[in-house]
This record gives C-alpha cells, structure tokens and sequence, in this order.
C-alpha cells in the first residue's frame, strides 16, 4: 500500500510542479501591471520605475528563480491591490472557500450513495425513473442560474433568505445548495450504475445463497464494491466544486477563494494569482492523496499488490 | 446503462440464440431511425436537438431583424402574452427586443462555440490517445502527466487565467475550452485502445501480419468510435454549461457577440423587474443539455451491435 | 439411504418473456435426491441445467422469470410456497450452493475468514464460536495455516483453494444438501480431480445429498449415483449413472457419449503425408519476462520464465498436441510460434528460415504458411465486422494473393468448406452460436492455404457435441489439404482423439515428448502419469 501512495504522490507532485509553471509564465503574459496602476500618460521613466521597483524589468526567469526562492519561504510577493503578503491576502480568504467544500462535499456524497443505491435496487422501477430523472436535471443545470432564480425566489419574491455575504447560517443555504446540485446529479447516476454491476455480481448471487438478507447484501456485499468507481469520480467532483464556487462565490458575495482570483485576474495581482493557485493546487493534491488512501483502505486488491 | 439486472441464471438462455432467422436489408440510417422510433425519450431529445439545429443554420439569417429591432411599446413586455405577436411569447428586454428573436440567434454562438470546442478537443484528444494507448513509453507518460496537470486544476479557473492572458474573443473561448477537455478525450481513448488491443481479433490480426495502420483503424478505431460520439454528446453539454459560465462571470464572451450565458448574466440586473430575461436563456441551456445526455445515453447503446438487443426488446426503457 | 426423497422438484416449469415470444427455459422438469446421494444433472449450456437449480434456492429474479408451474419439496415442504423470508433461513443452512467460478463467487473486498464466518452469523452462530468454526473448516477442505490465511482475500489464493474455501463456507452449517453448480469447470484437471475428491469425502463424512450440475461426462462418470440428462430445458433421460453411461436410451444420450473423445477406443493418428520433412524447429527457446529479447545470459535465474529451453520439431503433415495446466507455458509458446511475441533466447526455424532473422518483409511471406484457431471464437472475431469481411481480410493483409474483385466469391467457398453457407456472409459474428464461430475462424486461417495451423485451446471454449464437430472438420481438412497442426490443449483425451505426437509441459518445461500412444500408455515422466490419472483411466488404455 505504502508504494502504491507513493507513486501517486509522485505522480501528483508532477501535476503539481507543470502547474507552478504555467502559471507563472501565464501570469506573466497577462498584461503589464504599469498598465492597470499608473495613470495612461504616465511617463517611461516613472513606469520603468514602477516595473523596476517590483522587479517586473529583470528576465523572466530571474523572476522566476526569485519566485521560487521565495515558495521556499512562503513568500508570494506583495499583493498590489491590498499592499499586504499575497500569502496572507489568500490564507485570508481561504477558509470561506474550504468551508464551502466541507459543507457540500459530504451532503453530495451522502445523498447519491443512498439515492443511487436505492435507484439500483430496482432498475427501470418508479423510484429509479424518478431519481434518473431528477439526477439528470441536476446534471444539466447551469449553476449561476439556479444561484439567480434561487436569489429571485428565495430572496426577492418570498424574503425568507439574504441575498448575499457569509453573516449568518442562512446566508450558506443558497450557496451550499446550488454547489450541490451538479456534483449530485452526476455522482447518482454513477453509483447506480456501480451498483447495478455489483449487485448482478456472482459473489451477491452467492451471498444470497448463503442465506444473507438484502439489508447486508446491498450494504455489506454490494456497496462496499460499488463505491470504487465512485470514489474515483468522487475527486473529480473535487476540482468541480472549486469551479462551482468562482460562480457561486460571485454571484453570492463571498469572500472566497475563488471570488478572489477573478478579481485579481482583472486587477493583474500577479502575486495573489500565484499563490492563489498554488493553495487551490495544493489542497486538490492534498484531496487526491487523500482519495488513493482511501481507495486502497476499500479495495484489498490494491493495499496488497 | 442497463435497464435491467439480467436474471440470476440466465447465462444458460443467452447461448441458445441461434443464428439470428430472416436478414434484415434495411440500410443503417433506417435501421437507426426505427430504433429511435422505439424509444420515445431518445426521440424527444433528438427533435429538440434538431430544432436547435435549425435555428443555428437559419435562426440568425431569419431572425437577426427583429433580435435587433428596438419596440418601445414591448419594452420588459411579461412572456405569454401574445397581444403583441408570437414573437413576444416570451417576453421582451428593457428596449423591446424579442427575447425568442434573441434567444434563437444567439443559439449560433453558443452552439458553435461548444460543436468547435469539443470537435478540436475530439481529433487531438482522440489521436494523442491512440497514440498513448497504442505504443507504451515516455510519449505516452508524458502525455498522461499533462493531462493529469491540466485534469486535476480546476478548468474554470485556468479558463479565467488564460481567457486574461488573451483577449476573451470567440476564437479564444474555443480554444481554452478545447484544451481543459483534450484530457478526457485522451484519457478515455487511450483506456479503450489498451483494452481493444489486447483483444483476441487485434492479436489475430497481427498474427495475420496486418500492420499497425491497418489494426489501428481497422480494427481499432471502429470500436473506440462509439465511446466517442456518446463521450462527445455529454462533453458538449458540459463545455456549453463551462461557457456559458464564462460569459455569466463576464470573461467569456464579450458583448456585441452574444451566447445564451450571457444573455442571463445581462438579465440579471433586472431580475426583480423582468425575471424572464435570465429565466428563458437559462431554460435553454438546461433543455440542450438534458437532451444531448439522455440522446448521449441512448447512443452508448445503440451504437454497440452486441448491446442492441436491449433496445429492441423495449422490457425496460432507458431514462 | 433412505427412501423418502430430501428434495423433490415436481412439474417445474421457467420462462423469460421477450419480444420474440416467451422463452421456455426449463419445462415440465422433475427429479429428486435422496439423503448422501450424488445426483448429477447433466446437460450443455442452454439445457437449463442451472435456472433449475438456481430457483430451489430463490436465486431467479422473478419477474421477470416466470415460476409458471411446478413445486419444490424440500423435506415434504413446497419451497415455491413458502414466504421469501423463511427460505432465506433455508438458504445456507439446510440446502447450500457452490459456482463454477470461485473467483467471481467470493467478494474480493472482504477476508475470506470474514465471508465463511458471515454464513455462520446470518444463521444465528455468535461470533466467537464462528471464528472457531471458520479455522476448523478451512483445515477440514485442506487450506493450509487457516489462522493467518483465513485473514487474506480471494486474490491471494489460487483457483483450486477458492473453490475449497467455496465448499468450506458452502458446509458451514453442514446442510443437509449441497448444491454443486459446475464446481470443476474453470479448473485444471489435476486439482479438478482434488475437489471432487473433497466433495466426495465431505458427503461420505455428513450423508448431505449432493447435487451436480455439469457438461462433463468424465465427472459424471467419475462421481454420480444418478444421472438427469437435460436438452433445452426438458429432461430427455434419468436413470442410474452406470447403467446410462453403458447404456444409454435417448438419442440426445447417446450423441453426447460418442461425442465424448475415445468413447470407442482411440484411433492412432498418423501423419498424413509421407514426406518427412521437418516444417518447424524450435530450439532451446526461452521466454523470461522481466528480461529483454537477446538479453538472457546463462544461469540467469531473475525474471519470470514462461518457457523454459523448450525444443521440438513439427514434421509436415504431422499433428503435435501440447499439453499442459494453466501455467504451464504452452500460450506463451504459441504466441511465440506466431510471432506474437519475441523468443527471449533460442531460435525458431520455419521451412529452414530462422524467424528471428529475418527481415519484416520476409516475415510477412512466411506469416501466409502458419495460421492460427484461437480458444475464444467470440473475441478472435471483431463484432464490428461481417463475415465476408473477417473471412476475407487475411487477403486484404496481404493484397497480392487475390484480386478484391474475388475475395467474396472465394470467402463464400471458405464458408462452404467448413460447413456454413454462402447467405451467412453479411451478418455479423453475434448472430452465430459458439460452434459456427469457430467455423468462421477455421475459414478465415485456411484462407492463405496454409501448410501449418496453431489450434490454441481451439474446442475448449464449445460444447462436447459441438467440439466434436468441430474436432472432425478439422480432421477432414487435415486429410483434404495435408496441413499440419500444433493443438494446444488441457483436455488430454482430445488430443490423444487428435494428435499423432504430444509433448507434454509443465512450469514452463517440456517434461516429455513422443508419439501420442506411446505417451499415453507408457508415460515416463511423473507430471504425466499424475495427468494421466486424473483425466480417466480410459486414457491410458492401449488403442
């Protein structure tokens, strides 16, 4: 098992060092920020200046070997926009983000194994229609949309929830519920489909055999088995739900992560992009890990090869 | 996906079909339409598709007029009222443009934008991962890694990245969105090439001497064609959802251009005077997508000649 | 034994509705056994052998089966009649149930300590009293050090210790009638031998009825007190074992005896052409894997040797039959022969060319003289493609044998030759039953006329009448066109029915080589005897 994490991890930190440098380069390529901060007709001396300062005139790859001196340390740069270590400014707004995820993840996870389970069941019958049916709306729903209708409905006509900022437990009603509704949608109809495949299986016709009852069947035999496909778009979903909570963070006024980076893209923060990324890179990571870990701890198969 | 669990037992009733009695001589085409006649969903969701489609060949030729054509008397006109003509069914915006005028023409551009993107991202995805799956080695590793990188960060956010680097035109859009998908499409050929050609036909083939082109399209890339057309229905769904996502936050694209994205994200500012503004655009989005996954879904199965069967019993319906 | 059967199934009757009409799965059925019986149901596949038995213990999903008539009496009791919930208490405690394959059988997620132990608790045993029994019954099937072993999963043992580990879980609860759903099929023939024996053993020990599901007239033969012969879902014959094996009444009886490979004795088989002129030469050849081609230096022991310094020589017109278990190298020997794979050391020669030598070009022209039957007709088709198109493609590969204008007249002539017709051109594979298949590859490698053709495990995979079938079309094209075979094969009494030599592996070694007769009645080396006596005394017997 050791071994098997291990090649993973290696593999990740790969992903993970391609990502550091794209990034960078690409912030690099995104304009110059003399452009954004100094007034148009200021003079070249005073942008040199200005790029001089912040080491903008140096080669790129002096930039770069300074960058990655400073990932050593910790040390991001100084975001322009709020004159403050870009580290800080990120590890700021971090936790809203993370909170998001932590709150959504488990509710997807938790809905679609049962959802997908039961649908499984008994194929083609009422509830499987009905749970296909509903999944697949899921699935195929912009998230900014619901996240306005929500706000239009919720907010505006009934007034029974706020329309924006963190305040509150209410003010995460909407935004935890919009970011659940794709990631669900889609992990259904995979589980059912796992499921439909492990509970067709010879060692559930066995079990039935042996005397064990459809409780223990679909949870013991079957589910245990029918997870690994799902543990697997489990962490796909992972990278989705950032994506969900740009939008989400947007629309609703969070202070996150994500709401953070698309401001920063337009205000070219090179320092905030970077170690925005990095942190959002590292924790994708981080969950990867974590889904291998527990992939191996399921299946037996790969703890012993 | 199945419909059905298959009876415990009954791999014995499997093997006594025979030879198949009386030889069909319908055409393929035909063959395909009655197939799609019998499952009344997969119907439904190709007619829409193909209304869509219409609207995209001729929607902007048509309607381009009266998307832009300024009524003062429609102006935030409420939908189902017909008073003012069927072209205002849906309602109008603050200038008293036809939002179904609008929302046709711009089906161009969202249409067009996702059909490009994943057709880029089918042809490199889908030769990079013949190429991965055919011949094992560093190309292969390093193709896999990338696409790893590119898999494992979030698409949105290198979207907003890149789409600053470069201007978010029409052009870029298709690109950056191209290039988030090639993993999946690299990934998922290059899984159904190492399982094909370890298959007994390929290993007899090449006992036969057949050479690598001859096997590779031949024999392989028949059988991965399938997975593709059903893998490229769903990718389109997701790349319009990811666009339009893009317009809606402002980074996709730019006005004058219009996609049904943004035409949410411009109704937006009017959701307590006019919600239909934002409603219907995203009502179409969500439409397009349902339909291009349940035809996706139906495709998987009807393109497989061994799995056929299933929708020619019609025990179950596939939903 | 008592009189009073311990099961009794009555009038039964299964059907499957689908859109071409109702599929009548087992009709009209009745038989019964007793208290340490041995029942052997026999029959091929799409007899209803197994949706028979598979509804005793409630494993038919119904709907969309339909029980449409019949009872099952266990103890006097209709089982059919009885509510779900109490059958299930039934189900593992008084009638148990093994299946043909051990390894799909056992859940690979859990220990299989956990899974013999979870049969014990369903049924009312308390935990420490469950492990106890687990450790006591992994020793009684055989399973050596069960304390540490009954922690592991199904992936860690081999095939013939989950079947024991099947059986061991299966008697738990010593039931009073164990099921045995082709519980030998997907093993070799030597630990075939070692579960029957098991099977046997337990059932002398406890008196437990057993019931045998099999296509395999050897194991009837072996272990059966009666015999049920089923034929598309009715029984065409019941009766005691012996006598119907010695004699047996219904026509459909009598066809799968003879089809049964030295039923009347063995034929020598003799080379069919007088030319003694070796064909192929295989010397000192090697495969290692974990070790490149070229790469091999003596008393190199890493890696993994598949095959190992294994030399023989195929004259024209002879038959070579290899034989072995699985592992034993004789795949990985004939994917060499068909250049499939590269010899790590050693050399073979065809018709004098060394093949490793040899530029592509020329390789391509010596590929046309050696074809190939492989084991699985339905994968060695591609099912995308038509008939024609598979028949024909050997001259699409190589494009100066026939002018296109031709390949369909002549793949109609191929079809013709091994007993298909000109109409079946434009279907597809999946449209064919597993013997017609076969047929379509034999077409496709005769093709090129070739002078050799690799038959790997080429019958295995057909039913014993259809295997006969094919066996003697096979036989027919050998007189027809003097071709040569190499016939790898598991099952020996086939290929002393086939072959005029044998050379006999094991681990990768050639422990013995010679004339089939000889082998077979005057086996030297100690694996053959062994492999002797397990397929059957019949074997060994002179011709």
């Amino acid at each position: 098992m050791g071994g098997f994490i291990f090649k993973r991890s290696l593999q990740s930190v790969f992903s993970l060092i391609a990502l550091i440098v794209l990034v960078f380069f690409l912030a690099r390529l995104t304009g110059s920020p003399a452009d954004l901060y100094l007034p148009q007709d200021a003079s070249p001396e005073v942008r040199f200046q200005f790029n001089e300062r912040l080491g903008f005139n140096d080669p790129l790859y002096v930039q770069f070997g300074r960058f990655l001196v400073g990932l050593l340390h910790f040390d991001m740069g100084e975001s322009l926009q709020f004159s403050r270590p870009a580290v800080d400014v990120v590890l700021n707004a971090f936790p809203t983000t993370l909170m998001l995820a932590a709150i959504t993840m488990p509710i997807v996870i938790i809905l679609s194994v049962i959802t997908g389970s039961l649908a499984a069941f008994r194929p083609g019958g009422v509830f499987d229609r009905l749970a296909s049916f509903i999944s697949l709306i899921g699935a195929s729903t912009p998230n900014f949309w619901v996240a306005i209708v929500g706000v239009l409905v919720f907010a505006v006509t009934f007034r029974i929830l706020p329309t924006s900022g963190t305040g509150t437990p209410l003010h995460w009603v909407l935004p935890v519920a919009v970011l659940t509704l794709r990631p669900t949608g889609v992990l259904v109809q995979v589980v059912r489909t796992s499921m439909i495949t492990a509970l067709s299986s010879a060692y559930v016709k066995t079990a039935k055999a042996r005397g064990v009852g459809s409780r223990a069947i679909i949870f013991v035999h079957a589910l245990r088995n029918g997870l690994l496909p799902v543990i697997t778009v489990a962490s796909d979903q992972a990278a989705g739900i950032v994506n969900g909570a740009v939008i989400v963070e947007t629309v609703f006024g969070f202070p996150g992560i994500g709401k953070l980076m698309i401001d920063s893209v337009m205000l070219r923060d090179f320092a905030v992009i970077q170690a925005a990324v990095l942190v959002t890179a590292l924790a994708v990571f981080i969950i990867n890990i974590l889904v291998d870990i527990t992939y191996a701890l399921v299946d037996p198969r790969i703890r012993y090869s | 996906m199945p419909s059905s669990i298959p009876a415990s037992g009954t791999a014995d009733v499997t093997h006594t079909t025979q030879t198949v009695p009386g030889p069909k001589k319908n055409s393929a085409l035909s063959d395909i339409l009655s197939l799609l006649w019998r499952d009344k969903v997969a119907l439904l969701s190709a007619f829409l598709l193909l209304i869509v489609l219409v609207c995209v060949v001729v929607g902007p030729w048509l309607m381009a007029d009266k998307a832009r054509a300024l009524n003062l008397m429609a102006r935030n006109a409420p939908p189902f009222s017909l008073e003012k003509g069927w072209m205002f069914v849906l309602g109008a915006d603050a200038l008293g443009r036809s939002l179904l005028a609008r929302i046709i023409v711009a089906s161009q551009n969202t249409m067009l934008i996702a059909a490009s993107a994943v057709a880029i991202s089918i042809v490199v995805g889908g030769l990079l991962g013949l190429i991965a799956g055919y011949k094992e080695g560093w190309i292969s590793a390093v193709l896999l890694r990338l696409a790893d990188a590119i898999m494992s960060f979030p698409s949105m956010l290198l979207a907003v990245i890149v789409l600053f680097v470069f201007d978010p035109g029409v052009t870029n859009v298709i690109l950056v969105l191209a290039v988030s998908r090639i993993p999946i499409f690299l990934r998922t050929v290059r899984a159904e090439v190492l399982e094909i050609k370890e298959r007994m036909f390929v290993t007899a083939a090449r006992a036969m001497g057949a050479r690598t082109d001859r096997i590779l399209l031949q024999h392989i890339a028949p059988m991965v064609l399938p997975t593709l057309i059903n893998l490229a229905a769903l990718e389109m769904a997701f790349v319009m959802l990811v666009e339009s996502g893009l317009s809606f936050l402002g980074i996709g694209i730019q006005p004058p251009e219009v996609t049904w994205g943004l035409m949410v994200a411009d109704g937006r500012n009017y959701l307590g005077s006019a919600w239909w503004l934002s409603f219907w655009p995203g009502v179409a989005i969500m439409l397009v997508t349902m339909a291009l996954n349940l035809l996706s879904n139906w495709l998987r199965i009807a393109t497989d000649p061994v799995e056929r069967w299933r929708l020619q019993t019609t025990v179950g319906k596939n939903v | 034994m008592s009189d009073t059967p311990l099961l009794e199934i009555r009038n039964l009757s299964i059907h499957f509705p689908s859109s071409r009409g109702t599929v009548h799965v087992v009709s009209d059925v009745s038989w019964s056994v007793r208290k340490g019986e041995t029942l052997a149901i026999l029959g091929e596949s799409g007899s209803g052998k197994s949706v028979s038995t598979s509804a005793i213990l409630d494993l038919i999903d119904a709907p969309p089966a339909v029980i449409s008539q019949g009872e099952i009496l266990y103890q006097g009791r209709d089982l059919l009649k009885t509510p779900k919930d109490e059958r299930r208490k039934i189900n593992g405690k008084n009638i148990s149930m093994i299946f043909q394959d051990p390894l799909a059988a056992l859940n690979p997620v859990y220990p299989i300590g956990w899974q013999i132990a979870e049969t014990l608790r369903v049924h009312g045993v308390d935990r420490q009293t469950a492990h106890a029994r687990v450790i006591d019954l992994l020793t009684r099937v055989g399973i050596d050090d069960p304390e540490r072993r009954a922690k592991q999963y199904p992936h860690q043992f081999s095939g013939g210790q989950r079947q024991r580990i099947m059986i061991a879980s299966a008697i738990a609860l010593e039931p009073d009638l164990l099921i045995a759903d082709e519980p030998t099929s997907a093993l070799d023939v030597t630990v075939q031998a070692q579960v029957l024996a098991l099977l046997k053993q337990l059932q002398a020990e406890s008196g437990m009825g057993l019931v045998l599901i099999t296509h395999d007239l050897s194991v009837v033969e072996k272990v059966a007190d009666r015999v049920v012969v089923m034929q598309n879902g009715r029984i065409v014959e019941t009766g005691d074992a012996a006598a119907i094996m010695a004699a047996p009444q219904h026509p459909y009886t009598r066809k799968l005896l003879d089809a049964m490979p030295g039923r009347h004795g063995f034929t020598p088989q003799l080379a069919v052409t007088s030319a003694d002129r070796p064909l192929l030469e295989v010397e000192h050849v090697s495969r290692v894997y974990g070790v490149a081609p070229g790469k091999l230096k003596p008393g190199n022991t890493g890696g993994v040797r598949a095959v190992d310094d294994a030399s023989f020589v195929l004259r024209s017109g002879e038959t070579l039959g290899i034989v072995g278990e699985s592992g034993s190298g004789k795949s990985t020997l004939a994917r060499m022969l068909l250049g499939l794979e590269a010899p790590t050391s050693g050399t073979i020669r065809f018709d004098g060319h060394d093949l490793n030598g040899m530029s592509a070009a020329q390789t391509y022209t010596v590929r046309r003289r050696m074809q190939f039957v492989f084991q699985d007709p339905t994968a060695s088709l591609n099912p995308r493609m038509t008939v024609g198109q598979i028949v024909s493609e050997p001259f699409a590969i190589h494009p100066d044998v026939l002018p296109r204008s031709e390949w369909r007249g002549r793949a109609i002539e191929l079809l013709e030759r091994v007993g298909l017709t000109a109409d079946h051109i434009d279907r597809h594979p999946h449209q064919f039953s597993g013997g017609q298949r076969q047929r379509i590859a034999i077409a496709r490698a005769l093709a090129l006329q070739p002078e050799v053709i690799v038959c790997d495990e080429a019958v295995s995979a057909l039913d014993v009448s259809i295997q006969a079938q094919v066996i003697d079309l096979l036989k027919t094209l050998r007189r027809d066109f003097g071709l040569s075979y190499i016939f790898i094969a598991h099952d020996l009494a086939l290929v002393r029915d086939f072959a005029t030599s044998v050379i006999v592996m094991y681990r990768g070694q050639i422990v013995e080589q010679g004339l089939t007769t000889q082998i077979y009645t005057n086996p030297q080396h100690d694996y053959t005897k062994r492999l002797l006596a397990a397929s059957g005394d019949h074997l060994s017997s002179a011709a």
